[in-house]
């Protein structure tokens, strides 16, 4: 027992690893339930009339794509099917080109025009200094979008001013930077306020939930699942839910084992 | 040298900081244009900390390679990634840097090709370590501790769709943990670092704290 104890990791590595693939391989469709804060987005985007400017902050990097890009594709696809108009931007210089492609492919998938439907403003320095330049004035803070056009030119924009004019505001985050949305835009300049973040993220975002400091929350690769299922759009999130449910049943089928090999070995003493 | 180093810096932050908390209250138009200026000027300045990050990237793997510290060789692979990224985002496909961003670059391939797979590769590693983590580490040893590890077990199996079917039960009680303990938990601290970032920011505003500005100070 001593020796199950201290086993090599690399024989842990080799069951982590097939019970990643093999759910990847035999699919099975798990229930995915949509929870109250997923809802409280998908809603409020619904309830946007056709026209309406949604802007979606891209403020995450490709080490967290695979949670956050899913969402960000979901959030796209619910918006450009309700001709709602996007406006991307992001504070982080990762991000830039995840963001780009994604807005791009999404919009192309439902005919929408570059500078009419949507706009992907780029990446900017600065984090809290550029939510409050946006909040003064978002020409001031992006002259010119991700792709050179002047912003004050663009259709997408009209109506634009400032942060007070979006109609929702979304964050996806693999960082802190949800709260500097809360503290130096929406409690600001008075705007509602949705996020996505990383599953590590989630729990530290309930105080502002509860506060309806924002409307809603996705929350790791299960937000987007839940997201997809809500727009009727089963993708990859979806289809990451079994081997990550797989995955954690391991984990904790591990965690057992070894507490019950520590027990048994008397290590309590 | 004192005085530039010291005490006009210390001015600066005094005045700087007075005024720009007395800007939050006043909703004249003056206030918000000095708001506008202050703002760009920040974004402008802090444009200039990527060269203080590329230099210390930098000076931090040269030394590294220079004294040969364990693992040097991999340093050699941060002056060649960043020098071909430099290299490929100056030459901006033909077009160089003073143009506006080119689309379907050497630069954006190396960013879909490396950096995204890189990141994604170097995040899923992650859910190796935590497994072999929890197998080796997460034990029951007090009262504290088990505690955790049920609330644990609890919202592992609770957040994933299989929780449902293992029992009907587990994602209302996780979400509870999640809503009820975790949130007080997560309030406190989210006050109590808010007050401390109050007080720093005021001992920096009088000159008591003067870390910022370097040296044993």
């Amino acid at each position: 027992m001593e020796r199950l104890l201290r086993i090599d990791r690399r024989y842990i590595f080799i069951f982590v690893a097939l019970a990643v693939t093999i759910p990847l391989i035999i699919r099975v469709d798990l229930p995915v339930p949509a929870t109250k804060e997923v809802k409280g987005i998908y809603n409020k985007i619904d309830s946007l009339p056709e026209g309406a400017h949604v802007l979606i902050a891209f403020d995450f990097d490709p080490a967290s794509k695979e949670e956050l890009q899913p969402m960000a594709l979901a959030l796209l696809h619910h918006c450009f099917r309700k001709n709602i108009k996007v406006i991307g931007m992001t504070l982080n210089p990762g991000g830039a080109g995840l963001a780009d492609s994604a807005i791009t492919d999404t919009g192309k998938q439902y005919e929408k025009v570059n500078g009419e439907d949507y706009v992907f403003l780029g990446y900017k320095t600065g984090v809290e200094l550029v939510m409050i330049n946006m909040g003064e004035n978002i020409y001031s803070a992006f002259p010119k979008d991700f792709h050179g056009n002047a912003t004050v030119d663009l259709p997408a924009l009209e109506g634009v001013q400032s942060l007070t004019d979006f109609d929702y505001v979304i964050d996806l985050a693999s960082g802190s930077s949800i709260e500097a949305w809360i503290a130096f835009g929406k409690e600001k300049y008075n705007f509602d306020l949705g996020a996505g973040c990383t599953a590590v993220i989630g729990p530290d975002m309930y105080p502002f939930l509860q506060a309806k400091q924002i409307n809603g929350l996705m929350s790791g690769l299960k937000g987007a699942a839940e997201y997809e299922v809500l727009i009727k759009r089963k993708s990859s999130a979806v289809a990451g839910m079994s081997p990550q449910s797989v995955v954690h049943v391991m984990v904790v089928l591990f965690v057992i084992f070894g507490n019950a090999l520590y027990f048994m070995t008397g290590r309590k003493r | 040298m004192n005085f530039l180093k010291r005490t006009i810096p210390l001015i600066i932050a005094f005045i700087m900081g007075v005024m720009m908390v007395f800007q939050y209250y006043v909703p004249h138009e003056a206030s918000q244009s000095l708001l506008k200026v202050v703002t760009r000027w920040g974004i402008t300045i802090a444009g200039f900390a990527v060269f203080i990050g590329a230099y210390s990237l930098f000076h931090l793997h040269w030394n590294k390679i220079k004294r040969k510290f364990p693992g040097w060789g991999y340093s050699i692979f941060v002056f060649f990634g960043a020098g071909i990224t430099i290299i490929f985002g100056l030459y901006n496909g033909g077009e160089f840097f003073l143009q506006d961003k080119q689309e379907g670059t050497m630069f954006d391939w190396m960013y879909f090709n490396v950096q995204v797979p890189a990141g994604a590769t170097m995040f899923s590693i992650l859910a190796f370590f935590m497994a072999s983590a929890a197998y080796r580490t997460f034990r029951a040893r007090t009262n504290e501790a088990t505690i955790l590890l049920i609330a644990a077990i609890i919202v592992m199996l609770g957040r994933v769709p299989i929780g449902t079917m293992i029992w009907e039960y587990l994602p209302p009680i996780a979400d509870w943990i999640m809503s009820v303990p975790n949130m007080a938990a997560k309030r406190a601290i989210l006050i109590g670092v808010s007050i401390g970032a109050i007080a720093t920011s005021l001992k920096i505003i009088f000159g008591i704290e003067r870390a910022y500005l370097g040296g044993s100070d």
